[in-house]
């Protein structure tokens, strides 16, 4: 879609879009442009010069069982989140969708922790589930639960896990409630009518008809998990016990900020830049390209 | 609908509520007890309120070391409203010449800005880091949010609010003669008006959030936000004053959370509409 009336110069819209251009091209094109150049050097131990080794690094990574391990816990990481969190919000959006008393209060109190940072999340969930400090971290052991999330890595993938899925909820709370809200009241009456029953009429009427909500939300959830939960897993964890929680992007930044593997770092980055690409193309495929319409 | 209440739904909902407040709760009422009881795995659930000792103690001495709270939070405050602020300019300046001009490599500026879409900061932590060493930006407050104001989401959108401003109101603008500047200014910006106070929210709290990206590029401690600094307060292993960390993760809430509910009504609308 293009607009028909315009205004007359160029002069004057290049000099509007170019801050834009010189951030986007020093902090975002440079760097990436360089990561991919990285990726297919190798510096030399003794740090004195680089050679180019093309595919290199990357053979490296994917030969590397640790990296594969990672690439698949990151994935199981991810579903767990999005399957969880979208699942709380639809279950709440569905009731929230009702009309009862009290349903701006309760929407208020479900919104508000959007305004959580994902590290500070962590903190909040260590209130709960520190094994020292933690009302339910305390309460396990006495009703037989070891729990111990700094020795036992299933369960410190299980605290990770819960702190993000916690936060991200009201984010698919509001989707899902603007979703069934803007399902027309005739639809789901005239399933009423014709006796589909509470669980059948969601199941065959409002649920076809959230899947677009629900598909965008996955993509978000997804990017979420894998990107936006470094701080919730570097405050918890930092990717222990004997890396059960760690993440790509937790690796990546352990690999090139902490042990300084640069071509390997740079390497890892071009995988996840490739991650995020095909996410982003497929929600553009699918969504019909809503944002550049 | 029928008057009966819908007690399934109440019960859902509460359920959801106390989930979400709970370890708020547990925060405030642990930032009211003693720290010595809390690290003996006494930690109760009512509040002590004639103890917020914590408080004050945080805010003016810090916690574990840190740089007090009333800095980090100042910290926290200036880089999420200069990150707002600035992304909201830029990009409303961006949208608004894409929409509204024909000017050579129109569509290639476009794209450029579309594709910071693909680049978050996590995919690109080593070189990006290079690029503010090169520049002089690490260990500075420009270094923390400059980088952080170009994104591509708030251009879309203001094109997309560009995009369906009516012709005949850019028509009457031009026969009141007024240039672009001046149609930019007074008729573009005010009604959008709704749509910058939802993103404001938004990017506030995108800004206030922030982890990895302090973490990278700001080793000074006089730069740290109070995300970075709770987070510092918790990995320290010994005699943490735990009444004083959760004092600090309420003050780091509030801010955030506070632009949220109380802008409820706008954020809500823009993030579906920005969103889809």
């Amino acid at each position: 879609m293009e607009r028909r009336t315009l205004f007359e110069g160029w002069l004057l819209p290049v000099l509007l879009v170019l801050p834009q251009l010189a951030l986007t091209g020093v902090f975002f094109l440079w760097p990436a442009a360089a990561a991919i150049r990285s990726s297919a050097m190798l510096e030399d131990p003794f740090g004195l010069g680089t050679q180019f080794v093309a595919l290199q690094n990357f053979e490296a990574l994917f030969a590397d069982p640790l990296y594969v391990q990672t690439i698949l816990r990151t994935v199981v990481f991810c579903a767990a989140v999005s399957a969880l969190s979208m699942s709380v919000a639809l279950g709440l959006a569905v009731f929230a969708d009702r009309d009862i008393r009290g349903r701006v209060i309760y929407r208020t109190l479900v919104i508000w922790p959007y305004a959580v940072a994902p590290a500070l999340a962590a903190v909040l969930w260590l209130f709960l589930l520190d094994p020292h400090i933690g009302l339910i971290g305390r309460a396990l052991p006495r009703i037989g639960i070891a729990w111990d999330p700094r020795i036992n890595g299933g369960q410190a993938f299980l605290m990770v896990v819960l702190a993000s899925a916690w936060k991200q909820v009201s984010y698919n709370f509001i989707f899902f409630l603007a979703g069934l809200q803007s399902v027309p009241r005739s639809v789901t009456e005239a399933a009423r009518l014709d006796g589909a029953r509470g669980w059948r009429r969601f199941r065959t009427i409002t649920f076809p008809l959230l899947a677009p909500t629900t598909f965008f939300l996955l993509i978000v959830n997804l990017v979420y998990a894998a990107f936006d939960t470094f701080g919730t897993i570097q405050a918890l964890t930092q990717g222990g016990p004997a890396k059960a929680t760690e993440t790509l992007v937790v690796k990546v930044y352990r690999d090139g900020v902490v042990n300084v593997d640069l071509g390997s770092s740079a390497a890892q980055s071009v995988v996840l830049m490739a991650g995020v690409i095909l996410l982003t193309a497929l929600q553009f495929r699918f969504l019909g390209r809503r944002n550049t319409a | 609908m029928n008057g009966r209440t819908d007690w399934t739904a109440h019960a859902v909902l509460a359920l959801g509520a106390l989930l979400f407040a709970l370890p708020v709760w547990l925060a405030f009422a642990g930032s009211t007890q003693d720290s010595a009881a809390i690290a003996r795995g006494d930690l109760s659930l009512l509040p002590n309120l004639a103890n917020l000792g914590a408080y004050p103690r945080a805010l003016i001495q810090g916690v574990m070391g840190t740089r007090p709270v009333w800095h980090m939070l100042l910290v926290s405050l200036g880089m999420a409203a200069t990150i707002a602020v600035g992304k909201i300019a830029i990009s409303i300046l961006s949208a608004y010449a894409v929409v509204f001009f024909r000017f050579p490599f129109r569509r290639t500026a476009f794209w450029i800005i579309f594709v910071t879409l693909m680049l978050p900061v996590e995919v690109r932590i080593i070189p990006t880091y290079a690029v503010m060493s090169d520049l002089g930006l690490i260990n500075s407050f420009t270094g923390l949010t400059m980088p952080l104001i170009a994104s591509a989401t708030a251009t879309l959108l203001f094109r997309q609010i560009f995009l369906a401003v009516p012709d005949e109101l850019v028509e009457a603008a031009r026969m009141d003669g007024a240039g672009p500047l001046r149609f930019l200014r007074d008729v573009l910006i005010p009604v959008s008006a709704a749509n910058i106070a939802a993103l404001f929210v938004i990017l506030f709290v995108y800004g206030w959030n922030q982890y990895l990206w302090p973490l990278l590029v700001a080793t000074d401690p006089r730069l740290d936000t109070i995300v970075i600094g709770i987070v510092r307060m918790i990995g320290v292993e010994s005699q943490t004053d735990w009444s004083a960390v959760m004092a600090t993760a309420m003050l780091a809430l509030l801010p955030p959370v506070a632009v949220v509910v109380l802008m409820q009504r706008w954020f809500v609308a823009g993030l579906a509409e920005g969103e889809k």
